[in-house]
């Protein structure tokens, strides 16, 4: 995984973790600053994206709101342009991958799906789906996995390989301007939901936070320097600036749980499966705007 | 990415001598060669160092790189066509790798 | 890279934390000393006055230090004497000052780009433009790079 240039470097033995882990907690106050998000319409080549839906019943607002709002400036033109959005190198990748046969059974992608453009059109959309074999709901990127080894005889990708993101991306990308909306009647889809909304307000790790402290009950708060948004997951696998680099949103998540300083689940796990499809929900109404751009 | 993918955009048309906007981006890690790696030793330094734009045949614009240019390198620039052709964009990366795309202009 | 959670921890407090613990600062940072000797370089040790033909543009708050944009412009002709050789970009609180230098022909059209750098801390961003008739124009600016809550 790549980070920044600069950031691997000044850090090194126990003393300066300690010392780095002491200023970050000391830091974890949420500033009173409140800061409006913007109230500006994102079009991505001409396809104006929904950043504002009503909310669903039961959550403590009225709209739900995409991060793309809670960014500077020039985040959110990065996102805004298709060519000046880094993450589109991704779904050229995922393009490519689409297109290449691989493994012993000599199929690609393209073989059963043909034109992504047609086959995939919003079908991330309606992801997390419920999936009746493995009696648990799957994302892109298990769904992906699952034609790997049913059909093409290979390997599950490793978790965050350059090309489960790029081709997650590609596919993601193909719903571009969708409304995200799940089936929660599918299978025991309800049953992971009510999971996934006890994790999402389970308060975890040393910091003692729970995803709604920062993302519901300071969202549009600053904790440091960053403006905290609703913590949607529309965007993802998302480009982040601080990576310069897909992230996607196991890694997101479980980096979000480390920073509370609690134990992180496997990506994929039941955990965070679950949370993946509490946390799709509450952004129903809101476009897939994969690749998004995030500080 | 494993391998650097150029992109490029330019304008199918211009009129002549219009002054028009070039973007392009490729994805590489611009490696510093100021991190680290877990055990303390330095990872060389692995940039795009130059990065050069002709129109047929002659020099557009060009730039030199250090370190602090971000990964997946973003340039946009100017170019002013009199002629119809071919652009040539040419990115050299640490290690003699050389990456090239090409994007045609008509000019009306 | 891999990066374990006790290091990834330290980058979020970053250089703060660095100069408490007592270590010292590597790699080295340019200064506003380094920086005057790398535009003398540029310029053959001519400090330019701040004069408005050349324009820097950056954002006074970056989200994240490892993708800033930057644009610089000159009003030109690009012909003659009125012609924009170079613009060279600099950093002053980067562990080197370079950043980019952008090179202009007549068929330019326009002495103009836009990047995207990196900058390890707030600090003043510098460019300089090297006109044909051997003058030079220089524009600075200040960008504040934040430190985010979310270590990520």
């Amino acid at each position: 995984m790549r980070r920044g240039a600069w950031e691997g470097l000044p850090v090194r033995g126990k003393f300066a973790a300690i010392g780095a882990g002491v200023l970050v907690a000391s830091a974890l106050a949420f500033s009173a600053v409140q800061a409006e998000p913007v109230d500006e319409t994102l079009s991505i080549d001409g396809v104006e994206m929904t950043t504002r839906a009503k909310a669903q019943e039961g959550l403590p607002f009225d709209e739900v709101l995409s991060g793309w709002l809670f960014r500077e400036a020039e985040t959110r033109q990065l996102e805004a342009d298709s060519f000046e959005n880094p993450g589109m190198l991704y779904v050229e990748r995922g393009e490519e991958i689409w297109n290449t046969v691989e493994g012993p059974a000599g199929q690609s992608c393209a073989s059963c799906h043909g034109d992504a453009a047609e086959s995939m059109a919003g079908i991330a959309a309606h992801y997390p789906k419920w999936d009746a074999d493995s009696q648990r709901p799957i994302n892109i990127e298990l769904r992906i996995d699952k034609c790997r080894v049913e059909h093409m005889g290979l390997e599950p990708y490793k978790f965050d390989s350059d090309d489960q993101k790029a081709l997650t991306t590609y596919i993601k990308h193909q719903s571009l301007g969708e409304p995200v909306n799940l089936d929660l009647a599918e299978g025991d889809m309800q049953s992971w939901w009510e999971r996934g909304k006890e994790r999402y307000y389970l308060r975890t790790g040393q910091l003692n936070f729970a995803c709604a402290s920062c993302h519901e009950a300071n969202s549009g708060l600053y904790i440091r320097a960053d403006h905290l948004s609703q913590g949607q997951a529309n965007g993802f696998p998302t480009y982040r600036l601080k990576q310069a680099d897909m992230v996607s949103l196991h890694n997101r998540l479980r980096g979000c749980i480390r920073d509370t300083r609690a134990e992180t689940p496997a990506a994929f796990s039941d955990e965070l499966m679950a949370l993946e499809v509490y946390l799709t929900w509450r952004g129903t109404g809101l476009s897939v705007e994969t690749p998004a751009v995030r500080q | 990415m494993a391998t650097p993918r150029p992109r490029v955009k330019v304008p199918k048309t211009a009129a002549a001598g219009e002054v028009i906007t070039i973007k392009t981006l490729i994805s590489h890690d611009m490696e510093s060669g100021q991190r680290k790696d877990s055990e303390g030793n330095t990872i060389p330094r692995k940039i795009i160092n130059k990065f050069t734009c002709d129109f047929n045949g002659q020099t557009v614009f060009s730039c030199d790189i250090d370190p602090a240019i971000s990964a997946n390198p973003y340039f946009e620039f100017n170019a002013k066509v009199a002629e119809s052709g071919t652009f040539k964009f040419t990115w050299v990366d640490d290690d003699g790798s050389v990456y090239e795309a090409e994007e045609k202009i008509e000019v009306k | 890279m891999k990066i374990n959670r006790r290091q990834a921890l330290g980058l979020s407090a970053g250089a703060a934390v660095f100069a408490a613990a007592g270590f010292r600062a590597a790699p080295a940072v340019a200064d506003a000393a380094a920086t005057e000797v790398a535009i003398k370089e540029f310029t053959g040790g001519i400090i330019p006055a701040e004069a408005g033909k050349l324009t820097l543009k950056t954002p006074e708050i970056a989200e994240n230090g490892n993708t800033v944009p930057v644009s610089v412009s000159v009003e030109s002709a690009m012909s003659g004497d009125d012609m924009v050789e170079s613009i060279a970009i600099l950093a002053e609180g980067n562990p080197n000052p370079g950043v980019v230098v952008f090179s202009f022909t007549p068929m330019s059209g326009a002495a103009a780009a836009t990047t995207r750098m990196r900058l390890a801390k707030t600090q003043n961003v510098i460019a300089i433009a090297k006109m044909a008739d051997g003058t030079f124009y220089m524009d600075k600016k200040e960008v504040k790079v934040t430190i985010g809550g979310c270590g990520g």
